[in-house]
């Protein structure tokens, strides 16, 4: 059902937990469709200098939010806020098209950390 | 990798005896049974013989036993071909919120065609409150359709007490037994049933087999119209290697049964035990009472996580269980039993279910209670709902998931 690459992330997620002193937060999903995704961001000069995240979910769920913080790390927010969620599934050699729809919300938690950052930060 | 089989109730494998004892009717008694010439009448003994053995696991006359491809088939057999043929008598069902999606998919169908249902509740365990179904009867009610046992929960329902309800109002009672065969004793009579469904996989015959009872003299208006195989009931040329197979699994499991009940039972009980001591905010799905419960099904909810994920971390210690969450039953929602049971939505998603089997061992168990409590914890170190402050919420609502 799944591709290599999203076992290999769900197996060994990236970048799991939460950041205490984290200068933007996003949470997506709700419990009544199963998932719910949490991203952690520090950024310093307009750069994600560390993010983490913490899903309740499935397979699917769990890969990509390990993927997004992996793609996400590094990168200016504009950059950040150009990701998509298909480009997450895209990188993972894509999903099962029944989760494309409810378990493909990574990119949607970043861009929501990114605009809590800007908002506290505005 | 040691494959641990712990999904009995999805389906199991074929028993060695019963693959040998239908082989023969793939090569050199391959003959059609309604066929007059000797290729048939190789075989038409075997097929009786079959019909023998089904009946007597469940306390039947063999003319009483109709063999059909599935559990599917029979339930959507009994319950359509039983409103067809009382059409004249009322158009009202009663049935149950918790039934397998081969009665409420077939009731709802029937909804949307005139007919009316009434679908009963269950508590927060599960279970029937039977002054319900009293209450639900109507002078247009002509069958009521009860499981014998939740696939999902393993509960059992009281057969023999509804069975004397609706002889008492003179209505039909159909029972969908598919979980129960082979694992509990089955009295068509003493639980006054009039249609029972059974299906061979579940009982170590292959897949594509089942049977209905049918109770002498009950009308019917057959599903499947063709040839006159089965007296008129069913049209459609005998599976005959896997009616054999069905025959000689009912067989063995009538006698075994009982041994069977015994061992399986404290192996469940021993998971049952472990997991509840070992896992911290665990729910078990279905009623406490253990007597009350098929003794090979366990169906627990781990808090703060999800059931796919679990599935799938168990699968890679080789571990093959069954879930209740969205992300399995191919839909957007979890598990409509644990949406009329009230369970609250994130518990409903992380329900897991173990069901044993003859081939289930004590070392099997063993190894699931070593791998699962970590397994459990590595998932909710990952969760947003796991001691981010706030308790699990109760479900007081029942909003959440409820599907009728």
């Amino acid at each position: 059902m799944y591709t290599d690459k999203v076992m290999e992330h769900f197996t060994n997620p990236r970048n799991v937990g939460s950041l205490d002193d984290a200068d933007g937060v996003g949470e997506v999903g709700n419990a009544s469709c199963g998932d719910i995704m949490k991203i952690y961001l520090k950024v310093e000069d307009n750069v994600i200098k560390d993010i983490k995240f913490k899903t309740f979910g499935c397979g699917a769920a769990i890969a990509t939010s390990s993927m997004v913080t992996e793609m996400a790390l590094g990168k200016t927010l504009d950059e950040a806020m150009e990701l998509t969620n298909q480009a997450v599934a895209e990188a993972l050699d894509g999903l099962p098209a029944q989760k494309m729809h409810c378990s493909n919300l990574a990119a949607d938690a970043l861009h929501e950390a990114i605009k809590n950052y800007k908002e506290s930060n505005g | 990798m040691k494959q641990i089989y712990l999904d009995y109730n999805a389906t199991s494998p074929v028993r060695p005896e019963v693959l040998e004892a239908m082989l023969p009717f793939y090569k050199e008694q391959f003959g059609n049974p309604s066929s007059v010439h000797w290729a048939g009448r190789a075989v038409s003994g075997a097929v009786e013989q079959a019909r023998e053995q089904v009946a007597a696991a469940i306390n039947a006359s063999p003319a009483e036993i109709v063999f059909v491809s599935c559990g599917s088939e029979g339930d959507n057999m009994a319950i359509k071909g039983s409103l067809a043929a009382l059409k004249d008598k009322g158009n009202h069902i009663i049935t149950t919120a918790v039934e397998h999606p081969a009665v409420l998919e077939t009731c709802e169908y029937l909804e949307k065609n005139g007919y009316e249902v009434t679908y009963l509740p269950v508590d927060r365990d599960g279970l029937l409150d039977l002054a319900d179904l009293e209450a639900a009867i109507t002078d247009r009610t002509v069958l009521i359709s009860v499981m014998w046992a939740n696939n999902e929960t393993g509960n059992i329902f009281p057969v023999e007490e509804i069975g004397a309800i609706a002889r008492k109002h003179q209505i039909r009672f159909h029972t969908d037994a598919v979980q129960a065969v082979g694992k509990l004793e089955i009295d068509v009579q003493k639980a006054n049933i009039d249609l029972l469904v059974l299906s061979g996989h579940k009982v170590g015959a292959p897949k594509g087999v089942g049977a209905v009872y049918i109770r002498r003299g009950t009308r019917m208006v057959p599903f499947i119209h063709g040839g006159h195989q089965e007296r008129g009931r069913r049209a459609g040329t005998h599976n005959v290697p896997g009616i054999v197979a069905l025959g000689k699994a009912c067989e063995i499991a009538t006698a075994e049964r009982q041994a069977y009940y015994e061992r399986v039972r404290a192996l469940r009980d021993k998971l049952e035990n472990g997991l509840l001591q070992q896992v911290p905010d665990i729910k078990l799905n279905g009623t406490p009472d253990r007597d009350q419960r098929l003794p090979n099904t366990l169906n627990v909810s781990f808090a703060y996580i999800e059931g796919e994920s679990l599935l799938l971390n168990l699968d890679m210690y080789g571990i093959a269980a069954s879930s209740g969450s969205a992300c399995t039953s191919g839909s957007l929602e979890p598990s409509h039993v644990m949406g009329a049971m009230c369970v609250e939505v994130t518990l409903a998603h992380s329900s897991t279910r173990f069901s044993l089997g003859p081939e289930t061992t004590e070392e099997e168990i063993d190894s699931l209670l070593e791998v699962l409590p970590a397994t459990v914890q590595r998932l909710r170190e990952m969760s947003p709902l796991y001691n981010c402050g706030k308790d699990a919420e109760e479900c007081l609502t029942c909003e959440t998931v409820k599907r009728l």
